[in-house]
Order: structure tokens, then C-alpha cells, then sequence
């Protein structure tokens, strides 16, 4: 792949509005067709990793750079960043009372696949849309009135992973960054979304997977593993690691990196665990 | 039939054209309100005598009230208001025998298209009168009537009588006085026994002349056992000074019959809308409002079901978007008059760039009325700092024996709704329209095709500019 399908992020820090520092120096490099694991305990900043990547306005980017190719992806709006092939998979996906599923999903994959769609320009004609979701929901095995479902209200923890996961299926990003879409699924619905994500990425999608489990990795062997720490990445390496810290935990780590175990302490006891 | 039908505007653009109509009216009283003017007007209509005194009569009933101390700030001159204006000299029967000029508005509105679509009948009020109605051959077979309320006087006296300003009488309030001295226009309906229509029975209603009141009279009685859907729309072109619209809407529905009432009101935003409705709601009998009000200066609407005898039930549903310089003050009333009796109240507000929405209601349960229910629900959704919601919900218990429930919720447009939205590729104005659209679905889902269509395309126009 060219230089032109990388997503590049570069020393960057990240403080909440609020002023607090979470991310100090991270340093990640993804290219499309790779997949990487970003494992680290909770409370060391992999959410906002994913958060500042898609643009949230409650984190404030201080230094750093993240592009896409030639784009700098900071000077742009979340929903230009989703137009550029970027997508976050919610740890916690929002409600939307009243919109229906392929409402909303027809707006999206509209303007997705025409990134220079203006507002009130034409959708994907109905016909043509709801064949592919319908398509979808076959694959993931989604029962068809998910779609008339009002986005993510009343969903279970496992519906939520489930909707992301279809949205990701529709939307078929350059990049995307899974936040614990394995959390709240039990060991079979893991090993379907394991298995659909590998089928959805194929050889094309950059993929991110933040986990605390190996299920997810099952189908979606990373090519790197690293781990976070106290707002930074410590150390990278293959699926092995991956393995060693699912089995023995951040003990190794922590005894190696120090500075950067005193700076996760430090962030947990201001915030609660699991809050970033 | 309409040559134009592609080039024409949608609906939910019609305020933005702001196109206004020269119709040549054949009488236009003089401006103001006395004595010598209701005359004028019954004169007109040919009316009977007892309909003459009983305009005289409310004339001085309403010259005899206070103007209301509450809801909104009311500033009107009712001596500068023109009080009837009748556009053409007679009804017509077919849409070939409707003026041209009159048709052009119609198409801007888009009637012929819903008519084609799945209208019965449509009553169209162009200004006072009723000027054009269509209604399905198999209907007047069943003996159901419908009609405006001006023809209905001449045709079916002895019926309108029986039922006229009973259920809102003159002295109810103001309004329904300043109505009952100078109406006209509106529908009548009449469901006989056991008759159910399946298709909603539609009118339009519109102001066209500048200063002109609108002062329709709607009567529907459904008799027992039958069935009806009423459906209203309502848009006005912008007019620089002050227009009034008062309105007056009673509904008799008997044992186990079921009567439901959409409204969707557009009004220019210099508009005051002071309408009174209410229903008398007999055994085992269901009445439903659902009333989306955009627009106007003030609008003070609180449709109200009197539940009279056991079984009676009602379900009041109630939008209101308050957008700058407006004043939505909206909400409903359940009277529990008799036992077993319940109500379900839902009311859904929305203000923004300085609106301000308030919702004003009242569950009474008066006593002996045991084991009655009503369950009252308020959500309002704040899109700005600059924009308010009030709620004042009256609750007056004197059974003990019963269930009342009341909950209210204010929320603003959440930034991680909008983040979620964003990140999936709408822009901040397409979010803020979907979670607006998704706050009002519960309303646009109780609404015919069409009008769910025009609402949605309503509310879109109402979000234009709000982001940024």
C-alpha cells in the first residue's frame, strides 16, 4: 500500500477540556490491510486514543500530529473524517430515540460514499439500500427488525457491539477503530463479530482493536500488538504479546516502564477506572 | 387541473416563498366588530333567526369578558381586523367549477395531489368559506354527512341545533365568544350509527387576506358504534401586521364509538392562534387528538376530553416548535366525569432560537369518577441557551380511588448524541435535524402517510440555519 492509505499519528497528546493530560507522546502508524491490537489496563487512555482520532470536542488535542496520506485529519469535523474513511466503533454507543436503524444508516452510507454530498441532495435510492442492509443483517445474523429499531434505544450490551458492527459492515471504512466491541458479547456472539470483522476488513481495512480479551483476535491475528501505559506507547510487538498479556496481565510492564506505571497510577486517581 | 404540478414548491417550502395570492373577493366587510357587522355577516349567509340572536348574544359576551391573564402576552386591536370575506359566490361542486386563482394557491398547498392520492373527501377553506368539497358517493349512501358548517345550518337545521356550542358554549371564554359571534366556515360531520369510515376525512384550511380573522366552526358528532378520522392541515403566507385565527371545534361521540382529530398547524409567524376544542366523550367511547402546532405568534391550544360516562377514554397527543418570536402555549385537558374511565396525555416540545414552549395542562377527576386513570407525559428538548420551556400541569383529584401519573422531562440536544451522529458522516445540521425528527416521531408516527411526509419536511425547514 501507498503512503496515501496510512494512518499516521505522531506524538500526540490529548487533554480533556477540562485540561487534564491523558495521552503524553503516542507514536502509531496503521497501514490499510494491517491489523494491530492496542491492549493496556484500564484508565491508560485507549479509548481516547480512538476519541481523538475521530474528533470528539470533550478532548483537546495539545501537540502532535494525526494524518491520513496528505490529510491532516485534526483540521477536520468528525463527519469529514468519516467522509475520508475513518471510523470508531463506540465502547458505549449512543441513543437516538424515534431514529430508526436504516434511517439513520441510509444518511450515513450516503454521505460516506459521496464524501462531497451536500446537505438535502438525494440518498442511495431506497431499493438499492435496503437489499444491502438486508444483505447485511443476513451475514451477521440479524434478525431484519433491527433495522425499524430506534437507533441503539433499549438495545442490550450486545445488540450496541452488534449495531456497530453493522455499521461498520455499511459503511466499509479505510480505517477503523474498534473500542472493546467484544465487551457485553458472550463467547459465541464474540466469535461471530471476530469472524464478521475479518470478513468486512478483508485485505483493504486498517484496523485498530482495543481489547481487554484474545476472543476478538481469534479471526483478526494482529499483525502488532501494543501496549499503553500512562498515555503512551510503551511497547509494540507481534501476536505474541498480545497472548502474554491476556494470560500474565501488565506485572512485566509496569516492573519495565516505570515512568510511564507512575503516570497510569496518577490518571486512575483522579478518574475512575474504565472512564477513559 | 394543475399544469404545474413538477414546478411547484413543496409543501414544507411554502413559508420560505412567502407567495401571496390577489383573490378577488366578492364581499369584504369593513374592518372592526360591532352589533351592525355580525348583522351583516348572518345577513349574508341568510341565516336564520336563531343564529342571528345567538351571534348577537356572543357579541356581547365577548365585549362583556376580560381579555385571559394567562398563557401569552396578547396584543391586538380587534376593531382592525376584517371578520368576513367571501371569495366566490357559491360552493363548488367540482374542482372545474373552483377559480383559477383559488386553484393556483391550492397547488402551491398541493391538495389535487392528495386528493389523488387517498382523499375521501376534501373541504378546502379558502378564507371564509368553504368553496370547494368532494366527497365519496358511498359515504352519503351510509348517511354520513359532511359538509361546511354554514351549508350544514341550511341543510340539516334541526341536527345542528341540537348540538351547536353545547359542548363550547359563548360564555366559555373569550374566544369562543369573539368565534360565536362572527364564524364561518369550517366542517360539519355527521357518522351514523355503527358507520366506520376507514379513510381519513381531510380539510385545508388557509388565511389569505392581510388582517383577515378566520374564525371557522367545526361539529362533529359520531354517532354510536361509528368511527371517524378527522384531518386538518393548516399553512398562512407572511403577513407584516397582525393576523388573528380563533377557532372553535366540538366533538360529540357516543357509546363505543371512536372519534380521532389530526391537526398539523404552519402558521405565518405573525399569526395569534387561540383556538378552543374540546370533546364530550360518552360509554366506552375513545377520542383522540393529536395536534402539531409550528409557527404563529402565540399559540394558545389545549384540545380537552370530557369523560362523561364509564368506559370513555382519551389520548391526547400534542407537538409544539417554538422557533424565534414565537410563543407555543399548548397542552390538553382530561375531565374524569364518571368512573373507569382513563387518559393518556403526551406532549412533546421543541424551542429554539429564542422560542419559548410551554406546556399548560389539566387532569381532572371529579368525584365519584373511581378507579379512573390518567397518565400525563411531558418532554421537552431545548436546542439553544436563548430558547425556554415552561411546563404548568393542573392536577385536580376529588376521588381517591385512582391512578394519576405525571412525568416530565427537559433535555437538550446532547454533544455526544451529536459526536456519535457526526462520526458517522452527518453533518452537525443533519444530526440536529434526525434527533429532532426521532424527539417528534411518536407524533409523525400517528399520522397518515402524507402528512408524516409534509411534517418531516416541516420540521427540516424549522431546523434550517440552526446549527452554526
Amino acid at each position: 500500500m501507498s503512503d496515501s492509505e496510512t494512518l499516521k499519528i505522531k506524538d500526540l497528546h490529548v487533554s480533556t477540556t477540562e485540561g487534564k493530560e491523558i495521552l503524553r507522546g503516542v507514536n502509531l502508524e496503521i497501514k490499510r490491510g494491517e491489523v494491530h491490537a492496542l491492549m493496556g489496563p484500564n484508565g491508560s487512555g485507549k479509548s481516547t486514543l480512538g476519541y481523538a482520532i475521530m474528533g470528539h470536542p470533550g478532548y483537546e488535542v495539545t501537540q502532535g500530529s494525526i494524518t491520513l496520506g496528505d490529510q491532516d485529519v485534526l483540521e477536520m469535523e468528525p463527519n469529514e473524517r468519516a467522509r475520508a474513511g475513518i471510523f470508531l466503533a463506540f465502547q458505549r454507543p449512543m441513543a437516538i430515540p424515534g431514529v430508526k436503524m436504516a434511517d439513520f444508516l441510509r444518511h450515513a452510507a450516503t454521505n460516506v460514499r459521496r464524501p462531497d454530498r451536500k446537505e438535502g441532495e438525494e440518498l442511495i435510492p431506497m431499493r438499492e439500500f435496503r437489499k444491502e442492509l438486508n444483505q447485511k443483517m443476513d451475514q451477521l445474523r440479524m434478525d431484519k427488525e433491527f433495522a425499524r429499531r430506534y437507533v441503539n434505544d433499549g438495545f442490550s450490551g450486545g445488540e450496541m457491539k452488534r449495531a456497530e458492527i453493522l455499521q461498520l459492515a455499511m459503511l466499509r471504512p479505510k480505517f477503523a477503530i474498534l473500542d472493546e466491541t467484544d465487551s457485553g458479547l458472550d463467547v459465541d456472539a464474540v466469535r461471530l463479530a471476530s469472524q464478521s470483522i475479518a470478513d468486512i476488513g478483508g485485505k483493504d481495512m486498517g484496523i485498530l482493536i482495543i481489547t481487554h480479551h484474545e476472543h476478538l483476535l481469534e479471526h483478526n491475528r494482529p499483525d502488532f500488538t501494543h501496549v499503553i501505559l500512562g498515555g503512551r506507547i510503551v511497547e509494540t510487538g507481534g501476536p505474541e504479546l498480545a497472548l502474554e498479556l491476556h494470560k500474565q496481565g501488565y506485572d512485566r510492564i509496569r516492573a519495565a516502564y516505570p515512568e510511564a506505571a507512575a503516570a497510569d497510577a496518577a490518571l486512575k486517581q483522579t478518574e475512575p477506572a474504565g472512564a477513559h | 387541473m394543475a399544469t404545474d404540478v413538477a414546478a411547484k414548491p413543496k409543501f414544507g417550502e411554502i413559508n420560505k416563498y412567502d407567495f401571496h395570492t390577489d383573490s378577488k373577493a366578492v364581499f369584504k366587510a369593513r374592518k372592526g366588530l360591532d352589533a351592525d357587522i355580525v348583522r351583516q355577516i348572518s345577513d349574508m349567509k341568510n341565516e336564520p333567526a336563531w343564529m342571528r340572536d345567538f351571534r348577537l348574544r356572543s357579541l356581547e359576551i365577548f365585549n362583556a369578558k376580560p381579555m385571559p391573564r394567562w398563557g401569552g402576552a396578547i396584543d391586538l386591536d380587534f376593531q382592525d381586523i376584517y371578520y368576513y370575506l367571501k371569495p366566490a359566490d357559491r360552493q363548488g361542486k367540482t374542482w372545474d367549477e373552483v377559480p383559477d386563482e383559488i386553484k393556483k394557491t391550492f397547488d402551491r398547498l398541493g391538495i389535487p395531489e392528495a386528493e389523488k392520492k387517498f382523499l375521501a373527501g376534501v373541504k378546502a377553506q379558502f378564507e371564509s368559506e368553504v368553496i370547494y368539497g368532494s366527497l365519496k358517493e358511498d359515504l352519503t349512501k351510509q348517511g354520513v354527512i359532511f359538509t361546511d358548517t354554514d351549508t350544514a345550518i341550511r341543510e340539516y337545521p334541526d341536527l345542528v341545533r341540537e348540538y351547536f356550542a353545547t359542548i363550547i358554549p359563548p360564555a366559555d371564554n373569550k374566544f369562543a365568544a369573539l368565534n360565536s359571534a362572527v364564524w364561518s366556515g369550517g366542517s360539519f360531520i355527521y357518522v351514523p350509527k355503527g358507520v366506520k369510515i376507514e379513510f381519513p376525512l381531510q380539510a385545508y384550511f388557509r388565511i389569505n387576506a392581510e388582517n383577515m380573522g378566520q374564525f371557522e366552526r367545526t361539529l362533529i358528532i359520531v354517532d354510536e358504534g361509528a368511527e371517524v378520522h378527522y384531518v386538518e392541515g393548516c399553512t398562512a403566507p407572511m403577513y407584516s401586521t397582525e393576523s388573528l385565527h380563533s377557532a372553535v371545534v366540538e366533538i360529540i361521540v357516543k357509546k363505543h364509538a371512536r372519534c380521532r382529530y389530526t391537526t398539523i398547524q404552519n402558521w405565518a409567524n405573525n399569526i395569534y392562534n387561540l383556538v378552543t376544542k374540546r370533546a364530550m366523550a360518552y360509554g366506552d367511547s375513545l377520542v383522540e387528538w393529536v395536534d402539531g402546532n409550528l409557527g404563529s405568534r402565540l399559540t394558545m391550544k389545549y384540545p380537552s376530553v370530557y369523560m362523561m360516562e364509564p368506559g370513555a377514554r382519551a389520548e391526547i397527543l400534542s407537538v409544539a416548535f417554538a422557533s424565534a418570536g414565537q410563543h407555543q402555549d399548548a397542552g390538553a385537558k382530561a375531565v374524569h366525569c364518571a368512573p373507569h374511565t382513563s387518559s393518556r396525555i403526551v406532549s412533546k416540545s421543541i424551542s429554539k432560537n429564542g422560542g419559548r414552549a410551554s406546556y399548560r395542562g389539566l387532569v381532572k377527576i371529579e368525584r365519584g369518577a373511581k378507579k379512573s386513570k390518567s397518565n400525563v407525559v411531558c418532554d421537552a428538548l431545548i436546542l439553544d441557551p436563548r430558547s425556554r420551556s415552561d411546563t404548568y400541569p393542573y392536577i385536580e383529584l376529588e376521588e381517591q380511588d385512582v391512578m394519576v401519573g405525571h412525568e416530565a422531562s427537559v433535555s437538550r440536544i446532547g454533544e455526544e448524541q451529536l459526536f456519535y451522529l457526526t462520526s458517522r458522516g452527518l453533518t452537525e445540521a443533519e444530526a440536529s435535524t434526525m434527533i429532532v425528527s426521532g424527539f417528534i416521531e411518536p407524533l409523525v408516527k400517528e399520522l397518515p402517510m402524507e402528512y408524516a411526509v409534509e411534517m418531516n419536511r416541516l420540521i427540516a425547514l424549522q431546523m434550517e440555519g440552526t446549527v452554526g
